[in-house]
């Protein structure tokens, strides 16, 4: 069983006692725990199901690479899945529920998939599922959707806030191991900026459970003295909890700190994402111990060799009371030798070479340890938990020798380097054949923008095992980090460390090596995705030879934790049963993050009220005070309509429309657009912009105009007032302004960049607030200031004065077919007019409208509305807006465009105006339905409806559409889809259903 | 006759770090070729002061000027005169080409005061606050959060945002909400 050993654990305060559940049960631990260490002290072996045979599961690891810990954590809104355990620090109070099993961890009825295991096999997805079609949708998805998945969704909103911030480094080195802050230290001395981030609580990596010598000290005072030195260095910033999740183009790289995790009752931030951007990076990640392929590698009780040692070194915690090592290697020796100095039972150390006579085993044997060389596992004795291993020839195909008890078996299959922050932004990997490990190919590192280098990896991230190496190369990697960046470097001698010297180990990819297919079946790969041997055996037989498509049909490596464990032995596995060299088969890619982050870190401040900037107008305020019903129009909110007490929003639509044309309403325009065009060649400029002539418009008037992409399609249309010989004002729609603004730009920089033009967005500094109905002049009037009379203010015009003491632009165009002003004032005074509009109108019957309204109001006039009559395949011509093309003008934006064949074709459909004989409103989007099918079956269609509503003033629905030879076929009448069936009759009617003279806004 | 008021009615986030309107402000976009004495004489009538070099600013919120890029400049004077000294450095540049358009309104001015006011800024833009990369006279156009905006740091490390008004409800939101989640402890 596993227990807490009397003494030990480097990181335990042993006089903290912390208190903790799974699953309901009260467990104890101390603080410095991991929540994985602490279910081990409290032989809490088994932790989860596996994923698809629903296999009892326990902790394999001790750190990132964990692929069988994951829980539920916390509750309610705090509540997450997928929580490793083995990254999990304990605190008071914890809560944690283990995944994928019902009814209950100990009993799980999906646990029957581990006898169907012959009928899921690699692929079985495709395989299986495929026929009859029907079955799919009621019976395999159903299915699967309940038997898959870990964890279970959050149902709360999340309780904790979570933050970015973005740092700027010289040099940042990702892992605080004695490689990473050797590296710190020779860039620090330098000078240079340096950022250091270590993933752990704790600086020093596995050098302390190992304990090399470093530089005449102990690993300990070493690592201590170190970090001593880099905090006391003002140019460097040490963080632990922070994992480098990221390596992108440009030295950008993304740290995740977790900061409140292990300390949930302090205050602030969860997690923090750093967006760092970085001159060089140093990944100083460490490597990963690999797991052995033999049958039965998954119960619990069978740890990475490394791991167990971790657990009684770090946490004074024995995964058993007694420890068959299985390895390839001389390191594993380790932890034989950790278990015997804890006083535990190693009754063997099963070596899979045939010799083993280095320094280690020298010692293992010298303690009384029995070495077996030249012999593997059979397979692990257990059902839930180990209760021995079958020991066999490791040549052999797995006949027994013999059998011996124990309750853990600390397996290793050698170490690979962890190159993902290396490989994220290209870096590529080289195969060490005598390691047995794909190492950073330092000539083929990531590059930046100059071409070169800007990654460099170090220590036994970079394939180097042994300390004096990975001393001797940190310290170059952090001197040519700082020589790249400027910095300035004294070549002194590294610092000496001494360690066991270790024989070659031998690469062990299935155990025994000539496993029959019943062993194979039970040897995992994949722990989380519960992929085996046999199983990447089965896709090279059926045909997969690419490794990125064995890994999705198998899923080996698709899991949560990505294959971090699974990857090499894997491929390594496929490239055998392929004949082919494992660099040959390659390597999956590997991306960011190097673990999950949180989804909250990711969006960091940008939720609630921030996550999405909503533009207010100066009137912004007024409209939430009086009950406005929002729409989003761009990034701006702006009232939809103003409903009433008891009033639906339709009701208030209706009667805002009916009261502007008999009385006078307001409008708030202030989102429309407004660009300043000025310069010597500000007409021309406009001339080439617009599809009319604006150069010779008349200061003091103003022009409707088109506004054309060079395909000839229309993008935006508004009134240009000309405001001096060489300054024109342009409005443009709500939306457009940023969007017309940069196309003036594009051309004014790229294209047309001699010409003396200068644009200026100043769409915010005015309140543009539209008073409109028949009333409109009287409400100027009372408000005083300037004449507003036809003779001086007559339509398409406008004038510059002051009204209600606030200095004033008032344009006469109208956007409704009644007598109208647009008001512009100071923004800072917009709310003020507004006030004084509402004040001064009382007695003319004043009432603001909304944004429906104003649409009737235009679409009853048949004026086009951008983004409705248009969706960048409409031309100008095919809304009889040929009166707006200049024929004399010799070229402007979309001229060509529209002389094309296509563009020119008489069976364009064109704009309509549709009336039902009902009276009914037709449906948005409603097709007009032709003759015939079409090629797929369907009903041919011979126009659709642009703009469809409901008309106060007429009392009944009226409709725009582009429809074919609509303009030609008046009064007939076409049949329009409504969806559910059925269709509506309506008759071809011109588009401007309102005044038609256009008398009403001329007085 | 009404009261010009900021979109932000004098709001402010006290804390240890404080974010605050400063009301309004006047302030002229002002493009043209940098390189001529016109334009040098027009902006030193309009503030008194040197043009800025690239990515800096002379000058102060009530009377500077800031570089926005290589052709146009941010004017900053008080705001009561602001259409008045716009117009006045038209006349000035009359004959050369240009454009003066005061912005006054069409902005937001916010202030940022604290220990660590830099990360405040360093949470929400992507610039490098350090002081050894950004000092007093330093200035930029970048991003707030998910919007555009610009600043610069006096020498006593009041760092002045200026954001467009329409959105200046969520700049001052977001600054007072990274104010409120404290200091990074990287920036000093």
């Amino acid at each position: 069983m596993s227990t807490r050993l009397a003494s030990g654990g480097r990181f335990l305060n042993r006089d903290r006692a912390v208190e903790f559940r799974f699953n309901g049960k009260r467990l104890a631990g101390y603080e410095g725990d991991t929540l994985a260490s602490a279910l081990l002290a409290n032989d809490q072996m088994m932790i989860g199901r596996s994923f698809k045979y629903h296999r009892p599961r326990g902790v394999v690891a001790s750190g990132a690479e964990e692929p069988n810990g994951l829980v539920n954590l916390g509750e309610g809104a705090r509540f997450e899945p997928n929580q490793r355990v083995t990254t999990t620090e304990l605190f008071d109070g914890l809560q944690a529920t283990s995944q994928n099993h019902w009814p209950s961890l100990e009993f799980d009825v999906g646990a029957l998939n581990t006898h169907l295991a012959r009928f899921l096999p690699a692929g079985f997805y495709y395989k299986m599922f495929m026929y009859p079609r029907a079955f799919w949708k009621h019976i395999y998805e159903p299915f699967i959707r309940m038997s898959a998945g870990l964890g279970k969704a959050p149902k709360e909103r999340d309780a904790d806030t979570y933050e970015h911030f973005h740092a700027f480094a010289d040099v940042l080195v990702i892992g605080g191991g004695i490689a990473g802050l050797t590296a710190a230290l020779e860039a620090g001395k330098s000078g240079a900026r340096v950022i250091v981030l270590e993933q752990t609580a704790h600086w020093g990596g596995r050098a302390l459970v190992d304990a090399p010598g470093i530089g005449g000290k102990p690993a300990a005072d070493w690592v201590k003295n170190a970090v001593q030195d880099l905090e006391k260095m003002d140019n460097v910033t040490i963080r632990t909890r922070t994992m480098g999740a990221g390596v992108y183009d440009h030295g950008y790289a993304l740290g995740y700190e977790r900061l409140t995790d292990h300390q949930p009752e302090v205050s602030g931030p969860r997690h923090r994402l750093w967006r760092i951007r970085a001159r060089q990076i140093i990944t100083a990640t460490g490597a990963i111990e690999r797991p052995l392929s033999f049958a039965g590698n998954d119960l619990p009780g069978v740890v990475l060799a490394s791991a167990v040692r971790d657990y009684a070194v770090n946490f004074g915690v024995s995964v058993g009371d007694r420890t068959v090592v299985v390895t390839n290697n001389d390191d594993a020796y380790r932890t034989a030798l950790a278990l015997r100095d804890a006083g535990l039972v190693v009754p063997a150390i099963i070596d899979a070479r045939t010799q083993a006579s280095g320094p280690l085993p020298e010692q293992a044997r010298a303690a009384g340890i029995r070495v077996l060389t030249g012999m593997g596992v059979a397979k692990v004795k257990g059902s839930r938990r180990v209760t021995g291993v079958a020991v066999c020839a490791q040549a052999g195909e797995g006949a027994v020798l013999e059998e011996i008890g124990c309750d853990c078996v600390a397996m290793s299959g050698g170490w690979s380097p962890v190159v993902h922050l290396w490989s994220h932004c290209g870096g590529k990997l080289t195969w060490d054949a005598d390691q047995a490990m794909f190492r950073p190919d330092a000539a083929r590192a990531p590059t930046g923008a100059d071409a070169q280098p800007f990654v460099i990896a170090a220590g036994t991230a970079n394939g180097h095992l042994r300390t004096a190496e990975v001393i001797a190369d940190a310290t170059e990697a952090g001197r040519a980090a700082a020589r790249a960046v400027g910095g300035r470097v004294r070549a002194t001698r590294a610092v000496a460390a001494t360690d066991e010297d270790e024989a070659a180990m031998a690469p062990v990819w299935l155990m025994p090596q000539g496993a029959g297919i019943a062993l194979r079946m039970k040897a995992w790969l994949d722990y989380q995705n519960d992929v085996k041997v046999s199983d990447v055996q089965l896709a090279a037989r059926e045909g997969y030879e690419s490794v990125e498509h064995a890994k999705r049909y198998t899923t080996l490596g698709m899991a949560t934790d990505q294959g971090k464990l699974s990857n090499i032995n894997g491929l390594a596995v496929l490239s055998q049963a392929l004949n082919a060299e494992i660099p040959q088969v390659g390597i999956t890619t590997f991306r960011p993050p190097y673990t999950p982050i949180s989804m909250g870190a990711i969006t960091g401040a940008a939720r609630g009220a921030l996550f999405q900037p909503v533009r207010q107008t100066p009137i912004h305020g007024w409209h939430i005070d009086n009950g406005a019903d929002f729409e989003p129009v761009g990034q701006w909110r702006r009232p939809f309509a103003f409903p009433r007490a008891g009033e639906t929003v339709h009701d208030a639509v209706t009667r805002e429309i009916l009261n502007t044309r008999s009385n006078v309403g307001l409008l708030d325009a202030s989102t429309l657009g407004k660009l300043i065009v000025k310069g010597p060649d500000a007409g021309h400029f406009l001339d080439m912009l617009y599809t009319n002539v604006m150069s010779t418009l008349a200061v003091g008037k103003c022009r409707y105009g088109l506004m054309c992409s060079e395909n000839g399609f229309l993008i935006d249309d508004g009134v240009v007032a000309r405001i001096d010989d060489d300054t024109w004002l342009c409005h443009t729609t709500t939306g457009g302004a940023e969007r017309i603004h940069g196309h003036m730009e594009d051309w004014l920089q790229c294209e047309w960049w001699d010409w003396q033009v200068y644009v200026a967005n100043v769409t915010e500094q005015f309140a543009q607030i539209a008073v409109v109905g028949p009333n409109a002049r009287k409400v100027l009037e009372k408000l005083g200031g300037m004449d507003v009379s036809k003779q001086t203010l007559p339509f398409m015009q406008w004038a510059d004065g002051t009204l209600a003491g606030i200095p004033a632009r008032v344009f006469r165009i109208s956007f409704s077919g009644e007598l109208s002003y647009e008001v512009a004032v100071p923004a800072s005074q917009g709310r003020a007019f507004w006030d004084a509009a509402l004040e001064a109108g009382a007695e003319f019957g004043i009432m603001p409208y909304g944004t429906e309204g104003l649409h009737v109001l235009r679409a009853e006039k048949g004026f086009i509305m951008i983004g409705d009559e248009t969706d960048g395949t409409v031309i100008p011509q095919d809304l009889g807006l040929g009166w707006a093309i200049s024929k004399k003008k010799s070229d402007y934006l979309g001229k060509r465009g529209q002389e094309r064949s296509h563009m020119a074709d008489p069976n364009r459909w064109k704009l309509v105006g549709l009336e039902t004989l009902d009276g009914s409103v037709i449906e948005d989007g409603a097709y007009a339905i032709g003759e015939g099918v079409n090629d797929n079956g369907q009903r041919n269609t011979v126009g659709r409806v642009t703009s469809t509503y409901f008309s106060p003033t007429l009392g009944r629905g009226i409709a725009m559409g582009l429809v074919l030879h609509g303009p030609d076929r008046m009064g007939e009448v076409i049949t329009l889809t409504r969806t559910g069936g059925g269709s509506v009759q309506a008759r071809i009617v011109d588009p401007v259903f309102y005044d038609k003279a256009g008398e009403k806004q001329d007085v | 006759m009404s009261e010009p008021v900021s979109a932000l009615m004098g709001r402010v986030a006290a804390g240890a770090v404080t974010v605050r309107d400063e009301g309004l402000a006047g302030m002229i976009t002002l493009r043209g070729d940098l390189a001529t004495a016109k334009l040098r004489t027009a902006c030193k009538h309009a503030t008194g002061l040197a043009l800025p070099a690239p990515g800096k600013i002379t000058g102060n919120a009530a009377k500077g000027l800031a570089w926005m890029s290589p052709d146009e400049l941010l004017v900053l004077v008080p705001h009561a005169g602001a259409g008045a000294v716009a117009d006045q450095m038209a006349q000035t540049l009359a004959g050369t080409h240009h454009l003066a358009a005061n912005v006054s309104d069409a902005r937001a001015l916010i202030s940022v005061a604290g220990p660590h006011a830099r990360e405040v800024l360093a949470k929400v833009s992507p610039v490098d606050m350090h002081p050894g990369s950004f000092a007093a006279g330093d200035f930029r156009r970048s991003r707030i959060g998910q919007v555009a905006g610009a600043f610069w740091i006096d020498a006593d490390e009041v760092i002045r945002v200026i954001c467009f008004r329409s959105q200046a409800d969520y700049v001052f939101t977001l600054l007072a909400k990274s104010a409120e989640d404290g200091a990074v402890g990287f920036l000093g």
